[in-house]
């Protein structure tokens, strides 16, 4: 076989681009200023990456998520017929019921699965959230109740609400002001 | 030179290895000593199981070495968790002195290589090495919780749960030990934790043509070169990498990783973690060595020398690969 054909990129990946050789001693080298960063390796390895699915991804995406929405309004149709609650209280209603699905289906080991193919369906809606919670909480409660279970809790979802809270005020402020 | 030479050729008198049901399922599961059924191993935690499994695989070598506790000398050992905690946990319940070593998924090579060195200095007569890891254990300290539902990149690599061990004496056996490679550390800059393969096969590559080098062989004086836990993609790049260099190893090299799965779920490139060659060299491999149907193997693991912390800091990955040269006399 000829070396042409093996070597994918067509360059030589061994041989270590040196850029930034000129810096040395004893100073930290660190990233691009490394002194065996090899730029030609890191594109040889990403001619490896297998094109992203976008349209199965999406599909599937939008399977689930659209599943789990419809299971939503389904319960909020429930909930309209058979009790007396408004439109406010039918959607917590509604809320804390997907949430305990959510859970209840990352307990059973469920959740897992369903996310491995359903990707972004089903961590984008609220009984994704549930399972960032609950996972962890499985996870670490051999920890301990306090700086296991409860502490490690928020390892997943603490960002988000962080991060959510932030965004909710921005946007808040922005419309006071319209 | 980085090779050591073993002019009194220290033996590997004898194997102790268990896995877990997904990796007995595979090419390895009719040569391992215990197959889980249950992952947990009746423990409470998977930390506890992990550090169970390692004790039953020294328990298991010295046992089939037909020792007792009372012979062996010395313990090393290593696994892939925060302070090795499943190695010096095992160790405490056994009567002799332990050292423990780090080297990632290249644990095994590197206890290796420093147990024959001690035997072959006579510093001790029987020591007994082994690593372990374990795929719940691993993901909750690198990765995240397991009913987490998220999705696993391409390139991903599965922890093998498993363990193995086996006993290096002077004498005993025509398996022996009759050099190895002190890799160097090498980072190309690979970033992305879930591309270990991509990450590892430049320190592979290198501690390889170092050994070839040293001991002035061609790769095909070796029956089979075996790597640790490469994984497809990172045999892939190891390959051209060594023909890069002149070195043609298409043809007898095997990596650990890559071939321990049967079933493709959501393994991607293969299986990775201390436990992967571990089980690998110690069971199939081994068993091929006592038949003689192979003869000459180069043992080349290879390990990702990253924490969470400084991946979270955004620094590349640096590797580290030994070689150990494991030939029948």
């Amino acid at each position: 076989m000829a070396r042409a054909e093996r070597a994918t990129s067509g360059k030589l990946v061994f041989q270590t681009a040196q850029k930034n050789g000129k810096q040395g001693g004893m100073s930290a080298m660190t990233g691009k200023n490394r002194k065996n960063y090899n730029e030609n390796y890191i594109q040889y390895v990403n001619s490896f990456d297998p094109p992203t699915q976008h349209f199965k991804n999406c599909f599937r995406a939008f399977m689930v998520g659209g599943l789990i929405c419809c299971v939503g309004q389904f319960l909020r149709v429930l909930f309209e017929n058979t009790t007396a609650m408004s439109s406010d209280e039918l959607a917590s209603a509604v809320s804390v019921v997907l949430i305990f699905l959510g859970t209840l289906l990352t307990g059973l080991g469920v959740y897992d699965r369903i996310g491995r193919n359903a990707g972004a369906g089903s961590i984008v809606p609220i009984t994704g959230f549930a399972n960032s919670v609950a996972s962890p909480a499985i996870e670490f409660k051999t920890e301990g109740l306090v700086y296991g279970l409860a502490a490690k809790m928020f390892i997943v979802a603490g960002p988000i609400i962080v991060y959510g809270v932030l965004a909710g005020t921005a946007v808040g402020i922005v419309y006071l002001f319209l | 030179m980085n090779t050591i030479f073993f002019d009194k050729k220290p033996r590997i008198i004898s194997t102790g290895t268990i896995a877990g049901p997904k990796e007995c399922a595979g090419v390895i599961g009719k040569y391992v000593d215990k197959t889980l059924v249950d992952d947990m191993f009746g423990e409470s935690t998977y930390e506890k199981a992990e550090c169970k499994m390692l004790s039953y695989a020294i328990t298991k070598a010295i046992e089939n070495a037909g020792m007792t506790e009372k012979d062996m000398d010395l313990l090393i050992s290593g696994d892939l968790l925060n302070q090795i905690i499943s190695a010096s946990f095992a160790a405490r319940d056994f009567d002799f002195p332990f050292l423990g070593v780090y080297g990632a998924c290249s644990t095994m090579a590197e206890s290796m290589a420093v147990a024959a060195a001690f035997v072959n200095a006579s510093y001790y007569k029987n020591i007994v090495v082994a690593t372990g890891s374990h795929f719940s254990t691993a993901e909750r300290q690198y990765r995240y919780p397991l009913e987490l539902g998220c999705t696993r990149p391409p390139q991903a690599q599965w922890t093998v749960t498993g363990a193995g061990g086996c006993v290096i004496a002077p004498k005993g056996s025509h398996i022996a030990i009759t050099s190895a490679t002190i890799g160097k550390v090498v980072d190309y800059g690979i970033t992305d934790v879930n591309n270990m393969g991509a990450a590892m096969a430049p320190s592979c590559a290198s501690s390889l043509l170092e050994h070839l080098k040293d001991t002035g062989r061609e790769a095909n004086y070796y029956d089979l070169i075996v790597t640790g836990d490469l994984g497809a993609l990172g045999s892939r790049i190891l390959k051209d990498l060594t023909w890069e260099k002149g070195c043609d190893i298409a043809n007898n090299h095997v990596d650990c990783g890559e071939i321990i799965y049967n079933v493709i779920e959501d393994e991607y490139q293969g299986g990775s973690g201390a436990g992967c060659s571990a089980t690998v060299v110690n069971s199939y491999l081994m068993d091929k060595l006592k038949r003689r149907e192979l003869n000459k193997i180069l043992f080349v693991a290879t390990g990702a020398l990253l924490s969470t912390v400084s991946s979270g800091q955004g620094e590349s990955i640096p590797c580290i690969s030994h070689a150990v040269a494991i030939e029948n006399i």
